[in-house]
């Protein structure tokens, strides 16, 4: 099987290539970069005036599998993913069962390889069921094959056993992957603390019981050794804290998710429950700190944090209403409508951010557009623009903060494992 | 000026000419309370549904008795007795409600943003009679109409408001109001009680009820809701009426004819003294009275406002 991508200008930061070339893919690997290639192939892709970038990495998942297959599933998540350009995801543990014993693990990996449309990394979690009380079995975890473990959606409250996990995960060479939040900070708030929760009469969610937390985080890392990721960062003290943690040298990655350098805490007023989730929106000093953050490395990737819920669990009171947006196929667009055509990142940044990243730290080849690579790539029309709709969402939850909105950046075909597996043209 | 809005969730939302429209109709609803028989056609043949998901008395029955003196129809609907305890969502509620054909929802509800909520999903008229600690619009607006009333203008008056403003509905409601008309607004409260960043929404504040009294041209009391206190914020209650609680010796330090409001019901002994709450400067009683002529011209209004949109959606 040969497939060959023709004249699109291809971004490839890990080789410094920004060049118009062809690629030509055998079976599921780059066999050759080079201008003019003709040959028989057996489909070629008219990459002319378009953009070819990797096939995304998306470090920050929910695919809702095992236990709430009517908000998402691995097939619906990962098609999602195909369609916003994400070839590589890492599936967050916080399922149900969660992703807490090797047993799980198994479970979660016979789905994945029955139904998975791209690829699925599995993240265990920290302690079992997610309870911040007993470790998890991390050796078994890493002899399984994981690479990350969290325990997202909440945060390891006691010290001693987050230094403990640390402790553990650095000798099994497994990365922590962080939820920061402080409860005791936050008080069953709902939105950012500030003008807007007076505003709404809503209870807030401080900026403190974030940064506390990474603070705290950053510091156990320190004495452990152990890689730590610090998950959706959304205020610029937790910007302004992993920035001084990377210059003392501490092992110390971050993420932020798009919600946090497009949409401030105003985009709540009204109580729209999609402009809801956790971290909740901040206040503008906070989205330009996190764009500064992503323009000068401190924040080393950018992840959807998809989260899918139910119109049933979101179309109610805006504080009962479940946290969380969906982002898969949103989040490239997002990214070149609100960083590229705004200058804070060029096309090479925007890769690094979004799979080079993201694939570096958690320890995958993927990311690169090499001869030998994995044909893991997508390619992009860059100023055609388009509008979400709930319609044109193909995740099973309709839950997008950006529904309505245009977009700049189309997706039109996304290769995975060397098949074209989206393309517009056959829409 | 022209009322177009088919719902009234909040003051925030609206302009300076808006209220004042709101008033002036009120004004002229007044009069009708004053009649033998207290009742204008203007909304005869409508339905106004009373959803009322927390215990309430003055408001409802301010609404029922504005509604009646317009000649419509009223219904009044309290969780107790709905399928709100057999789990119905708010939504489908209101979609029931609508499917009956009625014209007006009423609604009173625990959390901030529920009558917003069901004005985006209905399309006949929603007025918020009170949403957890976001608005009270038409508390707000009987405060304002009584203190125009009595004071003769809005523009550079002195208003104190007191009381748990972070949890306080009222509180909001008055402050968007009357900064709005051109009076200046200071809260003042124990330091747990004020929200964060409340003086971007342009008053001053103050700890200290002295102060906060010395040149006030009126007060508005608000209720100490202890029944809310879930996070022990909240100072004990005779510690408060030390405080800050509203007093004879308190008001012989104020201005000569100073107003002193309360939206109900009263906390004697609390956040008001009972002397003060029945004596000369108290226009409690007032508000009540004024707070029909204040719904039936909500009520009035909103009903035009949704004629407009239901021709222009035809």
């Amino acid at each position: 099987m040969k497939l060959l991508i023709k004249s699109g200008r291809v971004i490839d930061p890990g080789n410094n290539l920004d060049e118009v070339l062809d690629i030509l893919i055998e079976d599921s690997r780059i066999t050759r970069l080079a201008k003019g290639i003709s040959l028989a192939a057996d489909e070629i892709v008219d990459a002319r005036d378009k953009i070819v970038i990797p096939g995304l990495v998306d470090m920050h998942v929910h695919l809702r599998e095992p236990g709430r297959e009517d908000k998402e599933t691995v097939a619906s998540g990962t098609n999602a993913g195909l369609r916003g350009g994400v070839t590589t995801l890492l599936a967050m543990p916080n399922t149900s069962p969660a992703i807490d014993s090797v047993e799980n693990i198994r479970l979660l990996e016979g789905i994945i390889r029955s139904t998975a449309r791209a690829g699925v990394l599995i993240a265990g979690t920290i302690t079992k069921g997610r309870s911040g009380k007993e470790l998890a079995d991390l050796a078994g975890f890493k002899r399984a094959g994981i690479l990350a473990v969290s325990d997202d959606g909440s945060s390891v409250d006691s010290e001693e056993l987050m230094l403990e996990a640390l402790g553990q995960a650095h000798k099994e060479g497994l990365l922590v992957i962080c939820h920061c939040e402080d409860k005791t900070l936050c008080l069953e708030g709902v939105v950012n603390l500030g003008l807007t929760s007076t505003r709404l009469g809503l209870r807030g969610i401080s900026c403190e019981s974030e940064y506390k937390r990474v603070e705290r985080d950053i510091g156990l890392a320190e004495r452990s050794g152990a890689a730590l990721h610090i998950a959706h960062v959304s205020t610029k003290e937790s910007v302004a804290s992993i920035a001084r943690a990377k210059k003392k040298g501490i092992r110390v990655t971050a993420e932020t998710a798009p919600h946090y350098f497009s949409l401030t805490e105003e985009a709540v007023l009204g109580y729209d429950t999609n402009m809801k989730m956790n971290p909740p929106l901040r206040g503008e000093d906070d989205v330009f700190a996190i764009k500064e953050g992503l323009r000068e490395g401190t924040i080393d990737a950018i992840a959807s944090d998809h989260a899918p819920h139910t119109e049933n669990e979101k179309e109610i009171e805006f504080a009962r209403a479940e946290f969380g947006v969906i982002g898969l196929q949103t989040a490239l667009s997002v990214a070149i409508t609100e960083l590229i055509s705004k200058g804070v990142l060029d096309w090479q940044g925007l890769v690094e951010k979004m799979a080079v990243n993201p694939a570096r730290i958690l320890g995958v080849k993927k990311g690169r557009l090499g001869v030998g690579s994995d044909a893991d790539l997508v390619v992009v029309s860059p100023d055609k623009e388009w509008q979400v709709t709930k319609d044109n969402l193909v995740s099973i939850s309709k839950n997008s903060a950006f529904l309505g909105r245009r977009l700049k950046g189309v997706v039109e075909q996304t290769i995975f494992n060397g098949k074209i597996a989206y393309t517009t043209s056959r829409d | 000026m022209v009322w177009t809005r088919k719902d009234l969730l909040g003051l925030e939302e609206l302009s300076t000419e808006e209220l004042e429209l709101i008033l002036a109709t009120a004004d002229s609803f007044k009069e009708v309370s004053t009649r033998e028989i207290k009742k204008v056609p203007a909304l005869r043949g409508k339905t106004v549904v009373n959803l009322f998901y927390e215990p309430s008395t003055r408001t409802r029955v301010s609404f029922e008795i504005a509604a009646k003196r317009l000649s419509a129809d009223v219904i009044n609907i309290a969780t107790e007795s709905s399928s709100v305890q057999k789990g119905e969502t708010l939504i489908d509620t209101g979609t029931n409600i609508q499917a009956l054909k009625a014209d007006i929802i009423v609604v009173r509800h625990n959390y901030s943003g529920a009558a917003a909520m069901l004005a985006r999903h209905l399309n006949i008229s929603v007025v918020n009679a009170g949403d957890g600690w976001h608005e009270h619009p038409t508390q707000a607006l009987l405060d304002i109409f009584t203190l125009k009333e009595k004071l003769g203008r809005l523009a550079g008056l002195k208003v104190t408001i007191v009381g748990d403003i972070a949890h306080s509905r009222v509180a909001r409601s008055n402050i968007w109001g009357l900064t709005k008309l051109g009076a200046r607004v200071t809260v003042c409260a124990p330091g747990m009680l004020i929200p964060v960043a409340i003086e971007k929404m342009g008053v001053s504040v103050t700890h200290d009820i002295d102060e906060a009294l010395s040149d006030a041209d009126a007060v508005n009391v608000l209720r100490m809701q202890f029944e809310r206190d879930t996070q022990g914020a909240f100072p004990r209650q005779l510690e408060y009426f030390k405080n800050f609680g509203i007093t004879q010796e308190r008001l012989s330090k104020a201005k000569k004819n100073i107003i002193i409001m309360h939206p109900g019901p009263l906390n004697r002994g609390i956040e008001i003294s009972s002397e003060v709450a029945d004596g000369a400067h108290s226009v409690i009683l007032e508000q009540v009275t004024n707070g029909i002529a204040v719904r039936m011209a909500v009520l009035f209004l909103v009903s035009q406002g949704h004629d407009k949109q239901y021709e222009t959606t035809n």
